[in-house]
């Protein structure tokens, strides 16, 4: 099998990984010839599904001992296997760097014979890469849970980011679906990953020079979907790897349907619109000071799909608007519909100098539509007194008013 | 009004600090480029005034910031309004940067959102081409045009990115390249003179058409992030029209398309479990399609209880037709194996991994073929009720399917024969050749060899049985 070949087999097989970020490094390595890591992350090319191309996303093999339900690459998945040696992976990656097709490698693979040496392929192609031929680019490894501590250690010397699927939310889900992953063994990776990034930091706080050690963190990827799991319980898991973690990224991938898709599990299109909404309030955690709590009820499990999750949480809590633009503390401006958190870092600063108007607002590019009727500025604004009207939500949905059903429809068109 | 010419950032900014010392007002100046623009207005004959030199005053360093990227917009006007921030920012409005809703900030700083946009994207869409050279270095050349006059802003990132690769950047406004020291900057030029197509490009594109999943079809957000103008210079550019077009047809048939088992044996296993309820439930079994090609269903045959369960892969052709295990050509070699390791066959229960014959019609024959995953999947309750029937002290696997479904996927015959391993209920198993591997080899020694090696670790079965 040529080279070509397998790059169709294995590229085709990572497809369903939703990670693509390659940013978070903090600066290029020393004396890199090829490649840098600088600044924010460069999508250098995008699929007709909307999904950027940064890396250059590939299986090292897709033959695997393991039988997840979900996945394409499972055992009993009749997919056609192919395996890369390591050579070929790296002059794919340097020969796709130096044209600038890409901006770093992102490394996965099914597992073969156990972990510890599945492990280690990937980690000697990070390794080649940087030390025979000074490559400075990004390189993401997927760590494989139940490998040793000193194969994870080695690994994030070369890599920038590693990352650990959890693939699903809980241990139950698990079970069901990927009865040979333990979250056990998940979580202790993750963990193992955690304490030498803390270690590495400590080191050079002391002032030692400490090799880098995955200078841009580590991430994890879970597929929504393909379980009954609500969105609540999805929550909460993510809230405990942020905070016990401290994960910079989880990734949410609807469950897609897969060639070769296993009988077990019902055929049908990802629930894209359900991704999206996972992706707004995992937002709202990290960036807008919001619990998982506060935007589930008892009765509402799962996200709301016609509206995005702020807006959501401020129709259940009307009492608390209007916000006055000119006066409120930083918390609460963050949770006005419609307004970003860059717009708010704005607000304040300009705040200090004059007040702002409904003009002004809308200069800052907030979505005005959302953000009117919750919003007090120094002139008349006459969305206000929409406020307590019945229909607040049909006026400040998205400009399309999409209704539940248009919702189903764009989860089956994907257009969001 | 006096009209000024303009060579570069620079020389405005010198400008600029003069026109302010000698406190001339925005009113009163406006900018140009030299360039052909210019002349259209026969702006450039006027002769520029001569000023006095300016002290030199401080200004938010943010204003420079600001000013470095909007120089490289193509809007004439741009000049103009960076003297009037100037102004304003020295003549009684030093916190003016901060206001960023003001018209003239808010202007600005559009045009610099463009310019840093356009930049980006430069550093994305930029797509180098291997040229050949004379000398030993690779060198690489791209053609690419931005929408604002960005290369300048930009040469020192791919300088960074790029050291060890000699490299030429052309814009339809000027050219630069770099050879690992230092940067050569050349005039522009036109779509026709860009490098000829690279050979990665082929795997380039294999890479980019694997890597979109049809199920996910968003064009709009891909359109938005990647304008059709900059498509020109893009090699994958060209499939999209293809990948966009077969997209939900390609999602429909991953969805039809669905393989494995439904539901496993499980749903015909007895709640009562006897010799007799296991027959009964086995005939009915359709679990997988291999009940729909083969002759019957053949469970195992041995004592019940019995200390030794031997484990095959499937019946034969031989076995489907007289439903029995165990009886053609692997059979033979079995049975005499089993005389040589001093085994009775009517002491052992004889059973396989999967209860049905899986075949290829290839003319007037059967050819034995191999079960996949599913099947073994599918038919293993069946398996593990014979165990629960047999409580075997010593289970062994005939060969690595028969292996894999009692002691998991991972294992191997070629590492792991002949080694006593954990089985199901606590038993022990151990793993050896199929005796149809026996048949499939050519070289005599080799035979004889897996002969001997079937005969040795049935014996240690048995020992270790008896014990």
């Amino acid at each position: 099998m040529d080279t070509r070949q397998k790059l169709e087999i294995l590229a085709d097989a990572a497809k369903y990984d939703a990670s693509c970020a390659s940013s978070g490094s903090k600066q290029t390595r020393r004396g890199s010839q090829i490649g840098s890591t600088e600044g924010m992350g460069i999508c250098h090319s995008y699929t007709p599904d909307g999904r950027c191309v940064s890396l250059l996303k590939i299986l090292l093999t897709n033959y695997c001992i393991f039988d997840c339900t979900f996945c394409v690459n499972r055992v009993s998945s009749d997919t056609p296997r192919a395996r890369f040696s390591v050579d070929e992976v790296v002059q794919l990656t340097l020969q796709f760097y130096k044209r600038n097709y890409i901006e770093g490698l992102f490394l996965s693979s099914g597992i073969i014979q156990n972990a510890d040496y599945t492990m280690q392929q990937l980690t000697m192609v990070a390794k080649k890469l940087r030390s025979e031929h000074q490559y400075g680019g990004y390189i993401h490894l997927k760590t494989i849970p139940g490998c040793s501590d000193e194969l994870i250690h080695e690994a994030g010397r070369w890599a920038d980011r590693l990352s650990v699927n959890i693939e699903l939310p809980t241990q139950n889900d698990l079970k069901q679906l990927a009865p040979e992953k333990d979250s056990t063994q998940i979580v202790t990776a993750m963990d193992t990953v955690k304490t030498r990034i803390d270690e590495t930091k400590a080191d050079k706080k002391q002032g030692f020079k400490a090799p880098s050690y995955a200078p841009a963190g580590q991430s994890t990827q879970l597929i929504v979907g393909a379980t009954e799991t609500p969105d609540a319980t999805i929550l909460q898991t993510v809230t405990s790897l942020y905070q016990d973690q401290r994960l910079r990224r989880v990734y949410y991938s609807a469950y897609s349907p897969i060639p070769h898709a296993d009988a077990r599990l019902p055929g049908m299109a990802p629930p894209l619109v359900r991704e999206h909404r996972l992706y707004q309030a995992d937002w709202l955690l990290r960036f807008y000071g919001f619990s998982a709590d506060e935007l589930f009820s008892p009765q509402q499990q799962n996200l709301p799909l016609d509206i995005d999750p702020k807006l959501a949480w401020t129709l259940a809590n009307r009492d608390r608007f209007p916000v006055d633009i000119n006066r409120a503390d930083r918390e609460m401006l963050l949770r006005i519909p419609g307004i970003g958190s860059r717009s708010v870092g704005r607000i304040l600063q300009i705040r200090k100098h004059r007040s702002l108007s409904v003009a002004d607002l809308k200069k800052l590019r907030v979505a005005w539509k959302r953000a009117a009727p919750f919003v007090i500025t120094t002139d008349a604004n006459p969305s206000l007194k929409l406020l307590d009207s019945l229909q607040l939500k049909q006026k400040t949905s998205t400009e399309r008013q999409l209704s539940l059903f248009d919702a189903i429809d764009s989860a089956r068109s994907g257009e969001v | 009004m006096q009209s000024r010419h303009v060579e570069s950032f620079e020389d405005w900014r010198n400008q600029a600090r003069q026109l302010i010392a000698a406190e001339i007002s925005p009113r009163e100046v406006c900018f140009r480029e030299n360039s052909s623009q210019a002349e259209l207005f026969g702006a450039t004959n006027t002769p520029q005034e001569k000023l006095p030199a300016a002290r030199p005053f401080r200004v938010d360093r943010k204003f420079m910031q600001l000013a470095d990227r909007v120089v490289c917009h193509r809007d004439v006007d741009r000049y103009d309004l960076l003297y009037r921030i100037l102004w304003r920012l020295t003549h009684g409005e030093p916190k003016l940067m901060q206001v960023t809703v003001d018209d003239d900030i808010y202007r600005a700083s559009m045009m610099e959102k463009a310019v840093r946009r356009d930049a980006h994207k430069m550093k994305a869409f930029v797509r180098f081409c291997q040229v050949e050279t004379e000398s030993d270095r690779e060198k690489y050349v791209a053609w690419h045009e931005p929408d604002h006059k960005v290369l300048r802003l930009i040469a020192p990132f791919f300088a960074r990115r790029f050291r060890g690769m000699d490299w030429t950047i052309l814009t339809p406004d000027e050219s630069v390249s770099w050879d690992g020291k230092q940067f050569a900057w050349g005039p522009g030029v036109p779509m026709s003179q860009r490098p000829r197509a690279d050979s990665l490009e082929e795997l380039w594109k294999t890479y980019y058409a694997s890597i979109f999943n049809p199920a996910r079809l968003k064009t709009k957000a891909m359109k938005a992030e990647m304008p059709v103008r900059y498509w020109k210079t893009l090699p994958e550019a060209e499939l999209i029209d293809d990948l966009i077009r077969k997209a939900n047809t390609r999602t429909e048939s991953m969805i039809s398309h669905r393989e494995g088992v439904a539901f496993t044996a499980e749903r015909y296993l007895p709640e009562d479990l006897t010799v007799e309820s296991f027959q009964a439930g086995l005939a009915q079994c359709d679990a997988c399609s291999l009940c729909e090609h083969a002759t019957q269903v053949i469970a195992g045959e041995g004592p019940v209880p019995s200390r030794l369960v031997l484990v095959g892969e499937q019946p034969g052709d031989q076995e489907d037709l007289v439903g029995r295990p165990f009886i053609g050509p692997a059979g033979q070699i079995l049975n005499q194996a089993l005389q040589d390791a001093g085994i009775r066959r009517d002491e052992v229960y004889l059973t396989n991994a999967v209860k049905h014959f899986k075949f290829e019609e290839r003319g007037k024959q059967r050819l034995h073929k191999r079960p996949n995953v599913s099947e073994v999947t599918a038919c293993h309750p069946w398996l593990q009720a014979e165990f629960l029937l047999t409580v075997p002290r010593v289970v062994v696997c005939l060969g690595s399917t028969a292996a894999q479904a009692v002691l998991g996927r991972g294992f191997k015959i070629q590492t792991s024969r002949g080694q006593f391993f954990s089985g199901p209920h606590d038993c022990e198993a151990i793993a050896t050749y199929h005796p149809s591997a026996a048949l499939r080899v050519r070289d005599v020694k080799r035979k004889e060899e897996i002969i001997r090696h079937l005969t040795e670790d049935l014996r240690r079965a048995a020992e270790k049985a008896k014990a």
